[in-house]
This record gives C-alpha cells, sequence and structure tokens, in this order.
C-alpha cells in the first residue's frame, strides 16, 4: 500500500529533476546574470542595474519591441484566421474519420521538417528573379520585379505563418472535434442558421484550442530570431534577434537583462490568455 | 453539417484547404527541383540541365566549410538520445498525472513554462549555467538538457490525452483476474498505449533533430545539423544548400513514414488480438 502511495513521486521524479536542470536552473541563471557587469574580455559577478537601464533607456530597445508586437499581432491575427478555417473544414465538413486523420497528417507532415530548410525555401520563390517575380512579369502584370517580396517585413510575416499556422490548426482541430454534434444538430432544429451556429455554437465551444494555439504562435513569434534574420535579410529587428546579436557579442548580462524582460512580457500576454480561458480545465 | 447536400461554403473552404496545402509544400517543392539543378546551374530558376551534381558535391566531397557527415551523425545520436528519454519520462510522468500527488499543480505548470518560454531564452540559459557552474557545453549534455525541455511538454501532453480517453475499466478488470500491479502494466496499459508511445517518440526525434534555437549556445564544439545547415546557408551560394536541404527533408519523411506504419502495425496486431 506505502509503493503505491509514493508511486506517483517516483513517476515524477525523472521529469521534475530534469526540468529543474535545465529549465528552473538556466533561467535562474539568467536572472543572476543580468545583474552581472562585463567588459569588452569577460563577464563578472556583480550587482548593477546598468544592464537593464541600458536596455530600457535605449530608443532602440523600444522600436526593437514594438517591431517585434507589430510581427506578434499581424501573425497571430493571419493564423488565427487561416488556423480556424482549416480546423473547421478538417473537423465539420470531412465526413470520414480516415479522410479526417489524412488530410490531418497532410498539414502536419512539414511541421516535422527543418525550419531553416522550410525558410530557405522560399528564396527561389519569392526572390528578385524567383519564380512569382517571373511569372508575374510574363503575364505582363508587372514589368520590374518587386522588391518587397524577399528580405522585408512582408518575407518576415509569410515565412512566419507558414511555419507557425499549424500550432493553430492542432489545438482548434482538437477541441471541435470533441464538440458534441447534437449541439450543432439542436441549434439547428431550434432555427438558427448556419451563421448563427458558427458564433453562438462552435466559436464559444472552441475557445479552450484557439487560447491554446494563441499562446503558441505569441510564444513562438516573441522568441523568433531566425526567422526576422533570415527573412529580413537582416533589415528588421525583434527581441529574439537582439539577444542572439548580443550573445554573438558575448555581452551576455545585457542579454541576459533582455531576456528576462522577453520572458516577463511573454508571461504577461500568456496570462492575459488564460485569464480569458481556463485551459487546465479543458486538458 | 451531416446532411446529405454539400453547400457552398464546403467548396469555398476546400478551396480555401487546397490553397493552403499549396501554401505549405510549394515552396519545399521549388527548392527540390531546384537541387536538381546542372552542374553551372544557380540558386534560381531557369534550370541550367539537370544533374546529381549537388548531390555528389554535398555526400562525398569536402565542403568548404563544416561537416556534413559529422553533424548528421550527432544529430541522429541525438535525436535517439531524445526520443528514448523523452518516451520513458513522459510515459512516467503520464502515470503519475492519473493520481493526485503533492505538488502536482506546479510540476504541470512548469512543464507548460517550458513549452512557452522562448527557445533562445532556454539556449542562453543553459549556455550560462554551465559557464558559471565551469562545465563544458556539449551536444550530449548541455545539448541533450536543451531538447529535452522541449520534446517532454509535448510527450506529457500526448500522454495526458492518451490516459484522458483510457479506459480504467480494463484495468480494473485485470486486477479482479489477479493481476498484480506490475502485470496490469506490462500486459494491458501498455500494448494499449504502445501506438501513442510511437508517436511521442516520433515527435521526440523530429523536434530534436531541427531543432536550432536551443542548440545554438548548448551544442558545444561540434555542430548539430541544423547549426550546420544555418552556416551553410550563410556561406554556400551555390544549389548545394538545396542537396541538404532535400536530403534532410527526405530524411525527415522517411522518419514520419516509418513511424506511422509501425503505428499502424501495433493497431492492427491489437485489432486481430481483439478479435481472435
Amino acid at each position: 500500500m506505502t509503493l503505491s502511495r509514493i508511486a506517483p513521486y517516483l513517476q515524477a521524479t525523472p521529469l521534475t529533476a530534469i526540468l529543474a536542470a535545465f529549465l528552473v536552473l538556466p533561467i535562474a541563471t539568467i536572472v543572476m546574470v543580468s545583474f552581472w557587469d562585463y567588459d569588452s574580455i569577460q563577464i563578472f559577478p556583480a550587482f548593477v542595474f546598468t544592464n537593464y537601464e541600458e536596455s530600457l533607456t535605449s530608443p532602440v530597445t523600444w522600436s526593437t519591441y514594438l517591431n517585434t508586437l507589430k510581427y506578434t499581432v499581424i501573425v497571430w491575427a493571419v493564423t488565427l484566421v487561416i488556423g480556424f478555417w482549416v480546423a473547421y473544414y478538417l473537423a465539420f465538413h470531412i465526413r470520414s474519420a480516415t479522410m479526417q486523420m489524412v488530410l490531418f497528417l497532410v498539414c502536419t507532415i512539414p511541421f516535422l521538417t527543418s525550419n531553416i530548410i522550410r525558410m530557405i525555401s522560399w528564396i527561389p520563390f519569392l526572390g528578385r528573379n524567383g519564380l512569382l517575380n517571373q511569372t508575374l512579369m510574363h503575364l505582363g502584370i508587372i514589368d520590374q520585379p518587386l522588391e518587397f517580396l524577399l528580405f522585408s517585413d512582408f518575407a518576415v510575416v509569410l515565412a512566419m505563418v507558414h511555419l507557425y499556422t499549424l500550432f493553430m490548426v492542432t489545438p482548434i482541430f482538437n477541441t471541435l472535434m470533441r464538440i458534441d454534434r447534437a449541439l450543432i444538430e439542436a441549434a439547428r432544429d431550434a432555427g438558427a442558421n448556419g451563421l448563427q451556429i458558427l458564433t453562438n455554437v462552435i466559436i464559444p465551444l472552441a475557445k479552450p484550442g484557439i487560447a491554446i494555439g494563441s499562446i503558441f504562435v505569441v510564444t513562438l513569434v516573441m522568441g523568433d530570431f531566425i526567422t526576422v534574420r533570415f527573412m529580413s535579410g537582416g533589415q528588421s529587428a525583434s527581441v529574439g534577434l537582439m539577444m542572439a546579436n548580443q550573445i554573438a557579442l558575448l555581452q551576455y548580462p545585457a542579454a541576459a537583462a533582455n531576456a528576462v524582460i522577453l520572458l516577463v512580457l511573454v508571461l504577461l500576454m500568456v496570462g492575459a490568455i488564460l485569464r480569458i480561458v481556463n485551459i487546465r480545465k479543458e486538458l | 453539417m451531416n446532411s446529405e447536400r454539400r453547400g457552398p461554403g464546403f467548396y469555398v473552404l476546400t478551396a480555401f484547404f487546397v490553397l493552403f496545402v499549396l501554401f505549405l509544400y510549394g515552396p519545399m517543392t521549388t527548392i527540390f527541383i531546384l537541387s536538381f539543378q546542372g552542374p553551372n546551374g544557380g540558386l534560381t530558376f531557369p534550370m541550367n540541365g539537370v544533374s546529381l551534381r549537388w548531390f555528389e558535391n554535398l555526400l562525398f566531397e569536402q565542403q568548404a566549410v563544416g561537416d556534413f557527415g559529422g553533424a548528421f551523425a550527432r544529430s541522429l545520436m541525438l535525436g535517439v538520445m531524445t526520443m528514448l528519454t523523452t518516451v520513458v519520462v513522459s510515459l512516467l510522468a503520464g502515470l503519475a498525472f492519473r493520481r493526485r500527488f503533492l505538488g502536482s499543480g506546479p510540476l504541470f505548470y512548469l512543464t507548460i513554462a517550458s513549452l512557452i518560454v522562448p527557445s533562445i531564452l532556454i539556449s542562453l540559459g543553459i549556455g550560462l549555467a554551465f559557464n558559471v557552474f565551469g562545465l563544458e557545453t556539449a551536444w550530449y549534455s548541455s545539448g541533450f538538457g536543451a531538447h529535452l525541455t522541449w520534446t517532454l511538454p509535448f510527450g506529457l501532453l500526448i500522454m495526458f490525452a492518451v490516459f484522458n480517453r483510457f479506459n480504467p475499466a480494463y484495468e480494473e478488470a485485470a486486477r479482479d483476474l489477479g493481476a498484480t500491479p506490475w502485470q496490469t502494466f506490462a500486459h494491458v496499459v501498455l500494448p494499449i498505449i504502445l501506438p501513442s508511445l510511437v508517436g511521442v517518440g516520433l515527435f521526440g526525434f523530429t523536434l530534436s533533430y531541427d531543432e536550432f534555437a536551443r542548440s545554438l549556445m548548448t551544442a558545444g564544439t561540434f555542430n548539430t545539423l541544423p547549426l550546420e545547415i544555418y552556416g551553410m546557408t550563410t556561406n554556400v551560394t551555390t544549389p548545394v544548400l538545396y542537396a541538404l536541404g532535400t536530403v534532410t527533408t527526405v530524411f525527415s519523411m522517411a522518419v514520419i513514414l516509418i513511424a506511422l506504419a509501425v503505428i499502424a502495425v501495433l493497431r492492427k496486431r491489437r485489432a486481430r488480438r481483439l478479435a481472435g
């Protein structure tokens, strides 16, 4: 009997130990190092606020944060619209369970291959001499290649939508699949039209999925640096990219201070989403 | 929704879905085609002949930068280590969460936090922690830990989904027939959840195999494959880059298909055993 009482603790120990060593401890280290001092050669223990001061008083930081928030809002909105309709289509318009699974896997498979490969795959498509420009020129729609397609904010948002929409599709699809179909029949019998069913029955019941998807997309975009670096061609900034650059310059305390600010910001946004929807209840 | 007649909404959404799939696969198809570019061809269309030149170049010739074979071997090893650990640890934790225990709430939120803390932060944190404690970062130690912070939450969430749908009557039946807890687990629970465990493993492997941001500061001296690809994208200006993209994508797809086939076989076997 005692074994069965302590069993859950033993079973949870490996997970707890790994997260303590590779999540809690590293974040504690970041917080600690964010108060350290550094010069051009090394970092050393101290308790200074200069890292935060320098970061928070610099106009560059503020514009970088604003730019990151801009990406977040745009990508979130686009992935939500696309993700919802794709999930809705799979859940309500595809009738056989096998077909649902097959189409869902079709959407999932690209997500399981390298992000970087998926990013560089846009280059021959969007580039100056890329497929899109050549096609448009052939068709006589434009007579000069469009320059804004690659290495621009447009390209960053496009690539992020490409990379992250699935994080929206999956949780929404999951919640839609769990909606009792009788509720929809009942709504129809009660005289609701398609739009009313959508807004009064399906969307409210899909909220947990929408919230989980939003948390994924928001945190991924907020921390993203690789897409921004690649697709903007170094012309736009994001918080993650700013940190990555500071890391490359070995300015660890400055990067750590930015990391703490970013973490607080992300947690606030997740907290705001969780205030609207209780996810734990839905699992 | 299950009415016999298809409304116009169905056709609009079908078109939308097809466009979405084209959007997902289109760019990948272009680099797949371009990786067969002729020896004098460049990074964009038009194709200048068709050849296997760039695959040869990638697989059999010394690259100006880096070491593709070594990076691939390291990523493979790391992926397998991450996969096995993720399966075992998530299964144990999934079993733990079926019962109430002190601290289950905080542990749950900690796991979710692991998922939502931006990757670059994990990378920086682990890199710094190793630095502060005077340890050497390496792909098999710090890199391994960094990958686990990404794969374990997915593994645990899948286990939640599995055990939420798991009917405890099977276990009660086994217990009533006199099975010990271990026998119940090994002969009843495990066979039923085995396909899902393969799924967890698949997730663990591919997430680790493709992870870039969490490897950035934690991989140490030797590159993993995503770091290698990243290095190549900034240095290489020939279609060998696309050949690399094609090879790694084909490898990922093969892993996914093998895992799906294993799941299908396990399901079929279980169905047959239940029938017989």
